[in-house]
Parts: structure tokens; C-alpha cells; sequence
């Protein structure tokens, strides 16, 4: 039965979070609480020479100031400090040492019995350095690339695939070639809330831990092995995320201060980071991507080159999927994809929504655009010449599912592609000109293990679990939708809960893989749940099911009901009652189907529509009309994945246009570190825009047929804007954002 | 963030006294600024002077047809005001362009006037910057390093007009980030101070200064004196005029380049002109020399152009920000062709 799933049901927690009830990691007010704020570091390679912090502790009511100096010991080795999300390499451990690898890193922390009084004793914390030259800079750095150490995270987050035929040699036989070099800078999150620990210490130094996190259950395993603490010593809750976009996949050094600081005073202390602060980890790398294509005169592919040259730390590296999506959209019988890293003095780069692939698509799909202007063709048409049912990145596998071509054509319909004319600065408004730019969108469709707990209620109401979390993008919404459905009760007796590591584990949220992993590990639970129901509806006295299978039955409106004969019914509460009113729980475990899976390529598709104004004199451009066609297999709540693919479409918009954390290399130190001056787009800088969601039926993917959201409404609409820009204008611009002085 | 001490005065006398005693006291109205710089211990207090309950907070007119705007009136409050919309369009329009619906709802005429610079520098204690080191006096905290980081720095959103010192040497390159000041400058109004030596007027060119060897000073009120209100005078360009902003985005975001244009015509014929640019420089920029250029041409771009050029005499990029020059220039050429076309209000009110 499929009463709900399909439908655009409201958010469940809408109503908490408009009224404020919903509560983040900051905003729980345990008893008798102290306060830390961090001292960032000022410079960006070195070491601390003195660090005095008598000032600070002169100040009535600091309680402590940890340093290096003092800090309690933790756990000796590298992988102590490893988290679900660690790159390989030797995790940052915060208050270490006196050594200094990135600018920001945190040298102190002041905890007093109020916030405000720690923030002034913050000040009064004297840090003396010895400095080192610093370098930071990737441009500088670009003949001293290497190959990357491969790690865990290349399971979910493959490295390049080996090269197929002569890529170099068919590229330098091809008849018609393009090559061009991408550059975009660093990126950081900038989620609303803040990052911020709570941590209540508890009877026998029990440890609460409100946490901001994409997974408590990452948090967990982090505390309980950088402290050794036993895990029945300490939960981990977060029920509400204030946005995240990949911040929150590994635990930020907060989590660690909060933690070592309330087990040292044995008070329960919370920890915030400052917005300036939210520029002291990981971000989106900065990456310099050189793309080849050759074609025949017809327009086939017969060479593809996609090298990426990405920043990392010194201490660890983070890798990301740039290249290999060039490879997964276009076939060719030569193909060299690489990917290749630079460690630089900054902190380890973090996923950031759509992690190398908005990176990768930026520059492939405006090489394509050029490529097909050379070549004389749509580049619509470009893209169905070169259409491909097949992975060569993957041994060649078909894809599990692909409607792109339903996306080219629906999205190109409703757009109305078919009236372009492809001559550049050929449309134009007052002293606008107007482009039109498309561009192709793929992103994983991926799933991973999971676990959740469903339970029918002493009052026959469904409350369902799992430690998930939803940063904003509908996770309670869409698991109450599945639950409800499953066990066919009204949605309103269903209660989905996340965040809290009493809960069934769930892994960290992010990747576009939580509707399909923790959404089939909630209908495992739940259709568990339901036989396990309809063996105790048999033993009712006079109970309408005797002899009959499970499969004749129909669970609808809270009542478990004989196909055959609707009127023969056994109510959910009367099975209660019958179990002594005692609730009655089942668990449900989902593991991805791997056989099957390694017989696809599984992904989900989109194409991006973009109409752009530029203004011919000042180089301003306004996207004025955007049309995302998306294939993401089945679409549980059309209103949340609506609300997901606009909100892709958006960061789209600032990808190609504003965003850039600018670092002066002189110094090391990112300079626009607030919101007033890193440009996001605001209201004013969105216009008309629009989602298709193409019918896409998977029977691979995962027993629900769902393939994400999260990132595919983002990674085509950059090039797309690129592209349209080129259309307006006659201009390439290969480095983002678009800022109006490249443009003018 | 410095403690402070926190007063609530209820007349200016008592408001500007207080200013006067111990150190370090700033006058606090919308906060807007003020408190984001305190808490990056930019400005650190040691006594907060609330002005808001001073009687400050009204719009006025005058006998000679201009308009009082008092100190403490808000931002929104003045944009909306009708007579402001009706005879000083200019003013509505700069104001509106600025920050957001929230932000002008606290922000006051007066603050307004002297918001810090928005050089990322100057933000920062962990960067060098002259601007920083040291107030009037003892006014400021003169924390973090001197030097000027924007230079040979990321000086996208810095000046290119006026940073020279009188013997050539550049000590800050940061710019008035005010965007009412810059229509203000078009509008040529007229300052309203008190201090304990009595009251006195400035105009608004000159209140603003330009940065020479000593950065440190924004403006030249002095240390002990309060702006009680800002006076327009009967001349308000509302027939041609346009506030035109260029920036990195729609809205929210500090101006690149912008340009304040009121002018007097006679058909086709300019009569009278003002101009003003704001985000090139220390302190909105005007020239009444370029002006002069106008008067008695028609509105045309062959006329505009030597302007743009004279405006722009002696423009300097330092890297990241040299496209202004040419970027300002465009804007002046726009905004002029913009002016000189009769304003929709003004269409409406005379029947057109």
C-alpha cells in the first residue's frame, strides 16, 4: 500500500522549528553549565614560544585554560582519533603540542562560569609564536602534484579507474579538439548554526553530549576512543541539525575541547564556535582541473583527458570524485582520468555538497558546451551523440537505471531549448544580454548499512528509530512517510525519532544515501514489525487469521484486514492488549544488496536549464530562469526533494557567481571570514526557477527504489551558468565564481 | 569582547558629558555596527553612551523648504518617510540599498555617518592595519599589528581614489562603506554637531576625511562632540536623479562601485549637476570641478564621458581592485543617461 509515500506531505517538524521548540546542540540549558571559548591560532606554520594564560585566569569566574600545556592525556595513537569520515593519514588532534599546521587552529580554551566572561578572558590569553614561511597557495604548486594514498573512504569515494586505449595520442589525432584549464578556490560550509557541543556531566562522570553532527554515532565512536571512555559512559544526541552540507560528517575539534574540558573540572561545559571560527576546518579544496576532449568531425568522442590537481593538509589525504563523472556521462574508447593531490599548510578539505562532483562537471560540461560550438552542434545534441547506456569507468557496466535522455527532454520542453539561437550575444534586454546554457548533472546513487527500531505503542501508535539525522533536508518527514505506509497506519500515529545514540546505529548522513539507507532499514523494521504482528493477531481467541498466510493480509488504517474478506480484521490495539499492553518492538537491519549491485553503475541523472542577464557594461549577471529535470529514481515526498533540488539549484547559483573563501597566502589566513563579505546568493539573487522529477523506476538500487536528492539538483547548474554566460556574452570564463570584473 | 559600563542619558547635554569622562567611551544608537566590531575586539568600550532616548528622533521641515533629518531617526524610518520619497528620492534610494530590512530598522542616520570601514583588515586583530592602531586619543583600543595588509594584499571592495599621504606614501586603502553618505554628498547636506564648546555645522564634505598619514581618523568630528541631526536643503533633484550600486550581489553586500546623480534640466539641457561616488575611496568622492562640465550640455554620452574621466583623475588599482577605475567610469556614464531620463515619480506627479 502506497497511501503516503509519493505524496507531498508536510514537514513532521515543521511546526517545532517555526515555534522554536526544536532545539540544536546550543541550545540545551543543562544545570549548572560552564562556558568555553577557543584562542585561535594567528599564525599558520610554526610553533607557540609562550603561551601565558595568567591574565586570563586572574579574571573571577574562569574556571581553567587549557592548553598544550595542560591538557589531560588522551589516547596515544593516530587511529584513536580516526573518525567514519577520516581520510587516511594523522587525524589533527586539538592542544597536541606547541606546533602550529594551519591558521586558526585552536591554542587555547578559557571555560568560566559565564559565556560572556569567558569570551573576555579569551582576549586575555597571550600567545607568543615563532613563524615559519607558510605555503598555501595550489597555483604555486602545480607541477609538485602527486598521486593520493588511497584509504577506506575510496570504497565510497573511488579514485580515478585505470586509463583505457592512448588518450594522449588519440587526443593528438583528433580531428577536433578542446582543452582548457578550470580553477575554482576553497569553499567553506557555512551551515546557520554554528558548530557547538553541549556535554553534561552526569552522575559517576556519565557524559550527555549535545553534539552538531551528521552522525552521533560518529561522535560516539570519536569520544569514546580519543578519552578511552567505556561507550555505556556517554550518548550522544542531536535531534535537530541547522544545516551542515558535509561540515558535520566528522567531528570538529569542539566536540574534543567540550568533552576533555567537562571530564578535567567534572562540570558539564558547552563549547561554540564563532562564525569566524567555521573558517578553522575542513572545506571544499581548491582544485585546477585540465579537460581534453577529441572528437571525429561527426562529433564522437574518440579522447578524453580529465586531470584534477586538489589541495590537502600536510597531515592527511582527503580525496574527493572529480574526474571519474566525465567518464561515467561520455563514452570513448580512450580515456585518462587522473587525480592528483598537494599538500599544503591548511586543514584537511571536508566533503562539501556534492564533493567533487560540482567540482568535476563545472569544468567537464563547459568543455563539453565549447567542444560542441566548435564542433558547429546543439549542445544538446552534442550530449545525445555522445549518450551512453554503459560505465566505462566501471568495467563497463549498464546503469541500474537512466532516464537522462527523458531529462533532456523534458527539461529541454519545458525550458523551451528548441527556440535558442546558438549565436553568441545574439538575445538581448536594454543593456542586457541574455544566454541560454545547459549542462548534465550525475551524482551516486548509494547506500550503505543501516539499522532502525519500530514499535507498536501501548496506545497502538507506531514510534520508529534510528541514530540518523536530518540537517533540514526532510529525514523525519520521509521515514514517517515509509513507516506509515508500511504498516499501513495513519501518518499521524506514526513518530519517527533520530539523533541519539541509545537508538539503533545508523551511519553519518551524507552522500545523497540516507533515504535509501536508513529509509530501507526503517521498512525492514517496520515489515518485521508487521509479521511478527500478525503472528500474535492469529493467537486472538476467535481470531479471523487462523490458517491464513501472511500474505493474505492487508495492514490499512491501523487494522491488520483479510484481503479477501476486508470485514475479518484484527485492530493493531487489540494485539497490544493481548500482549499484556506491553508495547512490542522489532529491529530492522539493511545491507545493500551487493551481488546485485556490482552488476550496475548506479546514479542518479539530471540536466540544468539557465537563463542568464548579463549586463553588458558592469558584467553583473542575474540567473533569471533555471529548470532542473531530474531522474533520481522514486520520489517519496515531492514537496521535500522539491525543497532539496531548488536549494542545489541555489548553491548552484553561488558556486558559479559568488562563493570563494579568498586566503592571503602572504599570511595564510582566509580574509572574507564572516557572512557579510562570503557571498552567498540572498533572495534578491533568485528568480524564476523550477523542478521536473522524471519518472524513474530502479529495482537495483534498493528495495524502496530511491537514489537521493541531495546533491543532483547542485552539480549541473554551475556549468549550465557558465555556459549560458558564454551564450550572453561570447565569453569563456574558466575560473569561479563569475565575478562582474571576469565578465565586464 | 572588553567589558563595559552601560549608560542611558536623556539629554544631549548629559549624553555629550558623559562622552567627556574616562576613556574610551563610545555613543551607542542602532549598535548595528558597533557591536559586530566589539565582539572581533576591534572597538573595545569602556563605557557604552545609549543615545537612543535623546530627542533626536524626528523629521522636520524647514522654513527654507529643506528637511531636518534628526540623529537618531532610523534608517527605514527616513527612507519611507514621505517627504524624503517625495523631495529627496535620491536619499530613499541609496538608503534602501544598503544592508537589510533589519539592519535599517536599527540603524540611525547618525551611525550611519560613522560606520567603520569594511577592509577585511580592519577586521581582523590577527592582520596588520594603520586604520586600527590609534583613535582620537585614547579613543580606540590600537590593537594588532601596524602596516597597511590590504596593500600587496586581497584588496578587492578597496579604494582607488585619495589613498595617497600629502608626501605620496599610502597608509590604508580602505573606503566609506556608507551608502547614504554618498547621496548625503550628492545632496550637499549640511551637518549638525554639538559638543561642549556649543553647537556648530559642517558640511558634509567635509566630514568624512581622506586617510593621508593618519588612517586612524575616519572623520573630523571631534572627540567629544555628537551629530544631532543632518539638514538637506531645498534642492532634491527628485526630477533626474538615480543611486546606482554595483556589487557582488543583489542585495546585502557593501557597494564596488556606486554612484549618486541628482540633476536640474531644461529640456535636453543640463542646468545643474551633482555627482558622488561611493566604495573608491576614504570618504564619498565628489568633485564639483567634473560637475561643472555638465552645465549647459545636453544629456548625451559624448558629454558624459569627460566626467567619468575627470571623477576618476588619478584613480589607482592596487591589484584585486583596479577594475573599479574602469568599472566606476561605466557606472558614472549609466547613472547619468539613468538621471537624465525623468524619473518615474516625477512622471506620475506631473501627469506624464
Amino acid at each position: 500500500m502506497s497511501q503516503y509515500i509519493g505524496e507531498p506531505i508536510t514537514r513532521v517538524d515543521g511546526h517545532e522549528k517555526v515555534t522554536g521548540q526544536a532545539k540544536y546542540a546550543a541550545e540545551f540549558n543543562v544545570p549548572d553549565l560552564t562556558y568555553g571559548v577557543v584562542v585561535s591560532s594567528t599564525i599558520t606554520k610554526g610553533r607557540i614560544t609562550l603561551l601565558d594564560t595568567s591574565k586570563a585566569l586572574a579574571v573571577n569566574g574562569v574556571i581553567e585554560v587549557f592548553t598544550h600545556e595542560n591538557r589531560p592525556r588522551t589516547a596515544w595513537f593516530d587511529i584513536s582519533y580516526k573518525d567514519q569520515d577520516s581520510p587516511p593519514g594523522s587525524p589533527f588532534r586539538p592542544l597536541y603540542d606547541n606546533k602550529i599546521k594551519y591558521n586558526g587552529q585552536p591554542v587555547a580554551l578559557v571555560v568560566a562560569e559565564t559565556f560572556e566572561l569567558a569570551r573576555f578572558a579569551a582576549m586575555l590569553v597571550h600567545v607568543e609564536y615563532e613563524a615559519e614561511p607558510c605555503d598555501t597557495d595550489l597555483m604555486k604548486h602545480l607541477d609538485t602534484v602527486r598521486n593520493p594514498e588511497p584509504g577506506l573512504m575510496n570504497l565510497m569515494k573511488p579514485l580515478p579507474p585505470k586509463p583505457r586505449g592512448d588518450a594522449d595520442k588519440a587526443f593528438a589525432e583528433a580531428p577536433v579538439q578542446q582543452s582548457a584549464q578550470y580553477i575554482h578556490g576553497m569553499q567553506h560550509h557555512n551551515p546557520m548554526e554554528m558548530f557547538a557541543s553541549t556535554v553534561e556531566y552526569g552522575k559517576n562522570g556519565f557524559l550527555t553530549i549535545y553534539d552538531k553532527t551528521q552522525g552521533v554515532t560518529n561522535s560516539l565512536l570519536y569520544v569514546t576512543q580519543a578519552f578511552n571512555i567505556p561507550f555505556n559512559q556517554v550518548r550522544v544526541v542531536s535531534p535537530y541539525v541547522g544545516g551542515a552540507f558535509g561540515s558535520g560528517l566528522r567531528p570538529q575539534y569542539q566536540l574534543f575541547l567540550a568533552v576533555m574540558a567537562a571530564r578535567e573540572l567534572k562540570r558539564s561545559v558547552r563549547v561554540s564556535l564563532t562564525r569566524q571560527q567555521m573558517w578553522s576546518f575542513g572545506h571544499r579544496p581548491a582544485t585546477v582541473q585540465n579537460v581534453c576532449l577529441g572528437t571525429q568531425a561527426d562529433g564522437t568522442i574518440t579522447a578524453i583527458i580529465h586531470e584534477a590537481k586538489a589541495a590537502t593538509s600536510q597531515f592527511e589525504d582527503y580525496t574527493e570524485e572529480v574526474v571519474n563523472w566525465t567518464g561515467k556521462l561520455y563514452p570513448t574508447p580512450n580515456g585518462a582520468l587522473r587525480y592528483k593531490l598537494k599538500s599544503l599548510d591548511i586543514y584537511t578539505p571536508l566533503d562539501m555538497r556534492a564533493p567533487g562532483g560540482v567540482t568535476g562537471l563545472s569544468a567537464v560540461e563547459c568543455a563539453v558546451d565549447e567542444l560542441a560550438y566548435k564542433l558547429g552542434m546543439d549542445p544538446l545534441e552534442f550530449r545525445l551523440k555522445n549518450y551512453t547506456e554503459r560505465d566505462w569507468t566501471e568495467k563497463d557496466r549498464p546503469f541500474s537505471s537512466k532516464e537522462l535522455r527523458a531529462c533532456f527532454r523534458q527539461g529541454a520542453e519545458r525550458f523551451g531549448w528548441s527556440g535558442r539561437n546558438p549565436e553568441p550575444r545574439s538575445m538581448r534586454k536594454d543593456h542586457n544580454l541574455i544566454g541560454w546554457g545547459m549542462a548534465t548533472g550525475i551524482w551516486d546513487a548509494a547506500q550503505v548499512p543501516a539499522r532502525a527500531e519500530a514499535t507498536l505503542t501501548v496506545n497502538g501508535k507506531l514510534r520508529v528509530r534510528s541514530a540518523t539525522a536530518d540537517i533540514g533536508t526532510g529525514t523525519y518527514t520521509i521515514m514517517t512517510q515509509i513507516a506509515a505506509d508500511t504498516l499501513g497506519m495513519p501518518i499521524d500515529d506514526v513518530v519517527f525519532r533520530l539523533g541519539d545514540t541509545t537508538m539503533p546505529a545508523a551511519p553519518i548522513e551524507g552522500g545523497s544515501w540516507t533515504a535509501s539507507t536508513v529509509g530501507s532499514a526503517v521498512k525492514s523494521a517496520c515489515d518485521t514489525l508487521a509479521k511478527t504482528l500478525f503472528r500474535m493477531a492469529k493467537r486472538i481467541p476467535k481470531s479471523p487469521f487462523v490458517g491464513v498466510g501472511f500474505d493474505d493480509v492487508l495492514f490499512i488504517n491501523g487494522e491488520i484486514r483479510l484481503k479477501r474478506n476486508p470485514s475479518a480484521r484484527v485492530s493493531l490495539l487489540e494485539v497490544v492488549n493481548l500482549n499484556g499492553g506491553r508495547a512490542i518492538t522489532e529491529t530492522g537491519t539493511s545491507i545493500p544488496n551487493l551481488v546485485a549491485h556490482m552488476k550496475y553503475s548506479r546514479n542518479a541523472h539530471a540536466a540544468a536549464f539557465v537563463e542568464v542577464q548579463v549586463d553588458e557594461d558592469f558584467g553583473t549577471v542575474k540567473v533569471t530562469r533555471a529548470i532542473s529535470a531530474v531522474a533520481a529514481g522514486r520520489i517519496i515526498n515531492p514537496r521535500t526533494a522539491r525543497s532539496q533540488i531548488i536549494g542545489g539549484m541555489v548553491w548552484g547559483i553561488s558556486h558559479a557567481l559568488q562563493e570563494e573563501s579568498v586566503m592571503d597566502h602572504r599570511y595564510g589566513r582566509f580574509m572574507n571570514h564572516d557572512l557579510a563579505e562570503y557571498h552567498i546568493p540572498v533572495c534578491a539573487d533568485i528568480h524564476e526557477m523550477d523542478v521536473v522529477f522524471v519518472e524513474e523506476n530502479d529495482t537495483v538500487v534498493n528495495p524502496l527504489g530511491v537514489k537521493g536528492v541531495g546533491e543532483i539538483g547542485l552539480v549541473a547548474m554551475p556549468a549550465a551558468i557558465a555556459n549560458a554566460i558564454f551564450h550572453a556574452t561570447g565569453k569563456r570564463i574558466y575560473e569561479l565564481p563569475i565575478q562582474l570584473d571576469k565578465v565586464m | 569582547m572588553h567589558p563595559f559600563s552601560y549608560s542611558r542619558p536623556t539629554n544631549v547635554e548629559n549624553a555629550v558629558q558623559e562622552l567627556a569622562g574616562p576613556a574610551r567611551a563610545k555613543f551607542i544608537a542602532g549598535g548595528t555596527n558597533l557591536l559586530d566590531l566589539m565582539k572581533v575586539n576591534v572597538e573595545q568600550p569602556n563605557q557604552l553612551i545609549d543615545i537612543n532616548r535623546l530627542p533626536l528622533n524626528t523629521i522636520d521641515e524647514l522654513d527654507n523648504g529643506g528637511l531636518r533629518l534628526g540623529a537618531l531617526v532610523t534608517n527605514a524610518d527616513t527612507a519611507y518617510h514621505p517627504l524624503v520619497e517625495q523631495r529627496y528620492p535620491l536619499l530613499s534610494q541609496a538608503i534602501l540599498s544598503a544592508a537589510s530590512a533589519q539592519l535599517r530598522n536599527m540603524a540611525t542616520n547618525g551611525g550611519n555617518l560613522f560606520q567603520r570601514t569594511r577592509c577585511y583588515y580592519f577586521y581582523d586583530t590577527a592582520m596588520p592595519c594603520n586604520k586600527r592602531q590609534s583613535g582620537h586619543s585614547d579613543q580606540s583600543a590600537g590593537v594588532g599589528p601596524a602596516g597597511c595588509g590590504a596593500l600587496g594584499g586581497y584588496n578587492r571592495i578597496h579604494a582607488i581614489l585619495g589613498t595617497e599621504a600629502s608626501d605620496g606614501t599610502v597608509h590604508c586603502i580602505a573606503t566609506h562603506p556608507s551608502d547614504m553618505a554618498v547621496a548625503l554628498t550628492a545632496l550637499d547636506a549640511t551637518i549638525h554637531i554639538t559638543g561642549p564648546s556649543g553647537d556648530r555645522t559642517l558640511s558634509i564634505g567635509n566630514l568624512h576625511r581622506l586617510p593621508g598619514s593618519e588612517p586612524q581618523f575616519d572623520h573630523t568630528l571631534r572627540p567629544d562632540e555628537l551629530v544631532t541631526a543632518i539638514e538637506l536643503p531645498p534642492q532634491g533633484f527628485s526630477d533626474h536623479h538615480i543611486y546606482l550600486k554595483l556589487r557582488d550581489r543583489s542585495s546585502y553586500a557593501f557597494a564596488l562601485v556606486s554612484v549618486a546623480v541628482g540633476l536640474e534640466m531644461d529640456g535636453d539641457v543640463i542646468t545643474d549637476a551633482r555627482l558622488a561616488l561611493g566604495g573608491v575611496a576614504h570618504k564619498p568622492w565628489r568633485k564639483p570641478e567634473a560637475e561643472q562640465l555638465l552645465i549647459g550640455k545636453t544629456a548625451t554620452k559624448d558629454h558624459f564621458q569627460p566626467v567619468a574621466e575627470a571623477l576618476l583623475d588619478g584613480a589607482v588599482g592596487y591589484g584585486h581592485n583596479t577594475f573599479k577605475i574602469d568599472l566606476a567610469k561605466r557606472a558614472i556614464l549609466r547613472a547619468l543617461g539613468l538621471a537624465s531620463q525623468k524619473s518615474e515619480r516625477a512622471k506620475e506627479q506631473k501627469g506624464e
